[in-house]
């Protein structure tokens, strides 16, 4: 848990890759893993577990904090046989993919991997990701509401 | 950094309940030996250490570690979460592979005891060693166990411990699978 406090650069990579495992699906990563000849073999330290966290928002962004709601948390922690240990905390309850999510993390903070796994699995991720934020996005634009026009109609 | 770092309990609802069952018979029957499993030992950690941290110990627990611990403190910190302090009067547990000094420990106040602290101390063996007589609460007629590893004054700090009730630190001791706890509430004389 403490491991990832270095220097901020190697801390900003990772932060990228571990968001992107958070949000793929199992079977996206588990063939992005195995792309690369096959899974690896992995000793679970802990979990693959289901609990609560508590989420907490401000208004508006900017007003003072309060407790929005819990949600359903997965985390799983792994090691390689290479004693690389890799972390994963994943929204929902699908406890396969924390534990894959986990062993993506492990594989990636090795320097003799993280290329190519960057390229055959975080990249068509993230890129996939972000497709389907555009989308999202411009549908949700498409039936904007503009509450200035109201306002103007109502004077 | 990671290479040491092990699993926990391998099936963490039943170990625990049942790691807290044997703690809690151990408490309320001072000097019976209990049997914990399902954990591996964690050097310098025996299994019985093991599972009871494991069991008691949470974020919401600070714990005192013993220096000689100290190659455990990775493998606690992951596992319990606990907060691990360095003073050991501000542990609410506190873990050691030899006694401490027993009054450095928080031993709680006269208006709410229960804040002492509870110390799980690894020792040599709960068969073999010398022999203690154990009466007070929770026994009908006194007890004898065998204990190997205490220091030779035990029975003399001890008494200290045991004269400041309802002050006073609880004392669990680990070896090997086995455990037994000590309250406060027993007396100890030495056979």
């Amino acid at each position: 848990m403490n491991d990832t406090v270095s220097s901020p650069d190697p801390h900003a990579a990772r932060r990228h890759w571990m968001s992107v495992l958070a949000r793929a699906p199992a079977d996206a990563i588990e063939a992005g893993l195995a792309r690369d000849g096959g899974l690896p073999s992995w000793t679970v330290i802990r979990g693959p577990e289901i609990g609560l966290a508590m989420v907490r928002g401000r208004a508006g962004g900017s007003g003072s904090p309060f407790n929005l709601g819990e949600m359903t948390v997965t985390r799983c922690t792994v090691r390689l046989e290479s004693g690389i240990a890799g972390h994963a905390y994943i929204a929902g309850r699908d406890e396969r993919r924390a534990e894959l999510a986990a062993v993506a993390d492990a594989l990636l903070q090795d320097p003799a991997l993280a290329g190519s796994l960057h390229e055959s699995l975080i990249q068509p991720l993230a890129d996939a990701q972000r497709e389907q934020r555009l989308s999202r996005a411009e549908k949700a634009a498409a039936t904007r509401v503009e509450f200035f026009a109201m306002r103007t109609m109502r004077s | 950094m990671n290479a040491e770092l092990a699993p926990g309990f391998a099936d963490p609802v039943r170990a625990a309940q049942s790691c807290f069952r044997a703690v809690l018979d151990a408490m309320s029957h001072p000097g019976r030996v209990a049997h914990v499993a399902g954990v591996a030992a964690q050097s310098p950690l025996c299994v019985a250490s093991a599972a009871v941290l494991l069991t008691l110990v949470d974020h919401e627990t600070p714990l005192w570690l013993d220096p000689d611990a100290e190659p455990a403190r990775r493998w606690i910190e992951f596992h319990c979460g606990a907060p691990i302090v360095a003073r050991p009067e501000a542990g609410v547990f506190a873990f050691a592979l030899s006694l401490p000094d027993l009054s450095q420990l928080s031993a709680g106040s006269h208006e709410s005891p229960e804040t002492s602290a509870t110390l799980i101390c690894q020792i040599g063996a709960l068969d073999t060693g010398r022999h203690f007589r154990l009466t007070g609460p929770g026994l009908r007629s006194a007890t004898t166990i065998a204990i190997e590893g205490l220091p030779p004054g035990f029975v003399t700090i001890w008494r200290r411990n045991h004269a400041m009730f309802p002050r006073g630190i609880d004392l669990i001791l680990c070896a090997g699978d086995q455990l037994t706890a000590l309250p406060r509430t027993v007396s100890i004389e030495e056979v």
